[in-house]
């Protein structure tokens, strides 16, 4: 009744090949966008905005980045944090040695720079493929780790290892530095992962998406209808590693602030794995519940004795909460394979008739 | 010319001027190896017979050396313990079939391998809420005395390492051989259905098979367990395992073993003569880049069936 597309004619190709063919879907976004834009930020905390919303917005980012290879091309990768650490220290390199440059203009630079590593990463894609490919990923993440940990030039010579991120204004602002507000930051990294999530999601409507499907759905009939494997491929590699470097970016500058490269360590890998999973593989709506599952459950998890006045030693509530997020994540796989997106798909189909079913 | 030097001449001149000490490099790094083809071979014992990535390999190891040592600081006897140690395994393998592996049949592998990752984080929350998050010490009573052959220092906790993990994959061999589950193990791995179709239960065989590689993450977990103390740590050398299995192959069993010994000796031997030309600490990633390296040249491991499809 309420979320239907009777009566929504269209009379014309631009309207049937809309991001958002129903009027309700249009409203929805809409919505989402001004709670985003408007609301959050005039009420939201300092404290919710660094520990849960920032953390989300940059998540979903490297979840995007990590289904357009997984979901969208098929290619496996837990080298994730690897490609985030890229863009994080070439974003580093760049705003420390041009300091007039626009942070926007850094933070897709460096997301060119992963991109360029995932290529080279990518290489093996075209002989293996599943598992293979997985653990031939694994290289990139520790060799990449190793490579920032033992290389002074990456982090300036800094005695202590660690990379800061610069203070920097953009429209009168600090956005980046210990001066800028929470507030600031988080209008940046959404304008940001709007702005690279409306870009995947046009990608994968478009031919490039769609040589990445066929490539995941079948890589022998793929080629035969004339799509190169080679091209396919590295492009989801170049691609994706191009968003999780941006994430990794916006990791250091608009979140963390100062990070040393343990913050890019293979459970990060895992933790953007487990939201590409859990929110739905080949979609990029499924990326942001994912990256909001995963994100908010921990948290979750951690203020919960308290709200329910149990009081339990630190150490074993530490353990109680691995072992929740471990039953919690077989629990959806078993009951949902296809991801939470798939929920709202359900969803919307009953809205379709609800209230009145045949 | 000078780096050259340094990277193809220097090394080699190092390990035949003292060729003793370079023997002693590469016995350890043997050693080693044999450590890690243990907890290779539970993953490729899973992966024959269920085709299941079995990523909790790592956490089982650390769950089965807790509950042993944990067992051993309440008391009970070695013997005893060890018996107790791997009826949980059984346990935890009837549990895993049942609540997981069984309402996942026929799903994509990659949803098969989440659910191993959730198992993973259950079993290291359990295992540490049960047992404590501190260093145990474990002591089984394998003799650990340094002595010497022709001028190299050996450890004899080592040789037994190297032993037990010798008469394993020989036992696990004659296992898979000559009794009827190994056959029927056999017959799972090679084709599900054709297997089904002539009677094998498959719930059965892969609880032995899950039982099997807990009993396989026991002797792991009683090997690193007693050299490097039982830790959180220990979880995490089934990700050293993975370039073993590529190196390997992911179905063979002698491919574990021997992919174990080369990837043991070629860290140890990259870290000591080439590890400081580039900073060191390359032990990390040394193996993944010899994996990666491997894979482009033979994609289907040392000893693997000839599976993958050319792309």
């Amino acid at each position: 009744m309420l979320y239907r597309e009777s009566g929504q004619y269209k009379t014309n190709y631009a309207d049937d090949q809309a991001i958002f063919p129903l009027k309700q879907d249009r409203w929805l976004m809409a919505i989402a966008l001004v709670v985003a834009f408007v609301v959050i930020p005039l009420t939201s905390s300092e404290y919710m905005l660094q520990a849960v919303i920032i953390p989300f917005l940059i998540f979903a980012l490297a979840a995007i980045g990590l289904n357009l290879l997984a979901g969208y091309c098929g290619q496996i990768s837990l080298g994730t944090g690897g490609f985030m650490a890229v863009g994080a220290y070439a974003a580093y390199k760049l705003a420390t040695s041009f300091p007039d440059l626009n942070m926007i203009v850094v933070f897709l630079l460096s997301g060119v720079v992963a991109a360029f590593v995932g290529i080279m990463f990518g290489i093996p894609s075209l002989r293996i493929k599943g598992f293979y490919l997985a653990v031939a990923t694994l290289a990139a993440q520790f060799f990449l780790q190793w490579l920032f940990n033992k290389v002074a030039w990456f982090y300036n010579y800094n005695p202590s290892g660690t990379i800061t991120a610069p203070p920097r204004e953009m429209f009168g602002f600090m956005i980046t530095g210990p001066a800028a507000t929470a507030e600031a930051r988080y209008m940046i990294t959404l304008v940001v992962v709007v702005v690279l999530a409306l870009v995947a999601k046009n990608l994968t409507r478009g031919h490039i998406g769609r040589s990445w499907m066929a490539i995941r759905d079948m890589d022998i009939a793929a080629e035969i209808i004339g799509i190169r494997p080679l091209h396919a491929k590295l492009s989801a590699f170049a691609i994706s590693s191009f968003y999780c470097g941006v994430a990794g970016a916006l990791f250091v500058f608009t979140w963390l602030g100062s990070v040393e490269t343990e913050a890019f360590a293979i459970t990060v890998s895992f933790q953007v794995l487990f939201m590409v999973i859990i929110g739905g593989l080949g979609s990029i709506l499924g990326s942001f519940i994912g990256a909001a599952f995963i994100t908010a459950v921990p948290i979750l998890l951690t203020n919960a004795p308290q709200f329910f006045g149990f009081n339990m030693p630190i150490d074993l509530q530490k353990h109680f909460e691995v072992m929740i997020f471990g039953v919690l994540i077989i629990f959806f796989v078993i009951v949902e394979p296809h991801g939470l997106a798939r929920l709202w798909q359900i969803a919307k189909e009953k809205l379709r008739l609800w209230p009145f079913p045949y | 010319m000078e780096v050259l030097n340094a990277i193809f001449v220097l090394p080699f001149v190092d390990m035949f001027s003292e060729p003793i000490f370079f023997a002693e490099v590469v016995v350890g790094g043997l050693l080693t190896g044999v450590m890690y083809s243990l907890v290779a071979l539970g993953f490729v014992l899973i992966f024959k017979a269920s085709g299941v990535f079995n990523f909790a390999q790592g956490a089982m190891v650390l769950f089965a050396a807790l509950t042993l040592v944990g067992l051993m600081e309440k008391g009970v006897p070695v013997w005893l313990a060890l018996i107790i140690a791997a009826g949980v395994m059984v346990i935890v393998a009837v549990i895993i079939e049942k609540l997981v592996l069984r309402p996942l049949v026929n799903q994509p592998d990659i949803i098969l391998f989440m659910a191993t990752i959730g198992i993973t984080f259950f079993l290291e929350g359990f295992g540490e809420t049960v047992w404590g998050s501190d260093i145990h010490r474990l002591d089984v009573g394998i003799p650990d005395a340094p002595f010497e052959i022709g001028g190299m220092l050996l450890n004899e906790f080592d040789i037994w390492a190297a032993a037990i993990g010798a008469a394993m994959v020989g036992g696990l061999a004659l296992f898979f051989r000559y009794t009827v589950i190994g056959r029927a193990l056999r017959a799972v791995a090679d084709d599900h259905q054709a297997a089904l179709s002539v009677g094998i239960p498959l719930k059965t065989i892969w609880i032995v098979v899950w039982s099997v590689a807990g009993f396989v993450g026991l002797v792991a977990g009683i090997m690193w367990g007693t050299k490097s103390g039982v830790q959180f740590s220990l979880s995490l050398i089934a990700l050293k395992a993975l370039p073993v299995l590529i190196l390997g192959g992911f179905t063979s069993i002698p491919g574990a073993i021997v992919g174990g010994l080369i990837i043991g000796v070629g860290e140890k031997v990259a870290e000591i003569y080439w590890g400081p030309l580039i900073g060191g600490a390359i032990e990390n990633w040394f193996a993944y880049m010899l994996a990666l390296v491997f894979l482009l040249f033979r994609p289907q491991g040392l000893f693997g069936e000839k599976i993958i499809e050319r792309v």
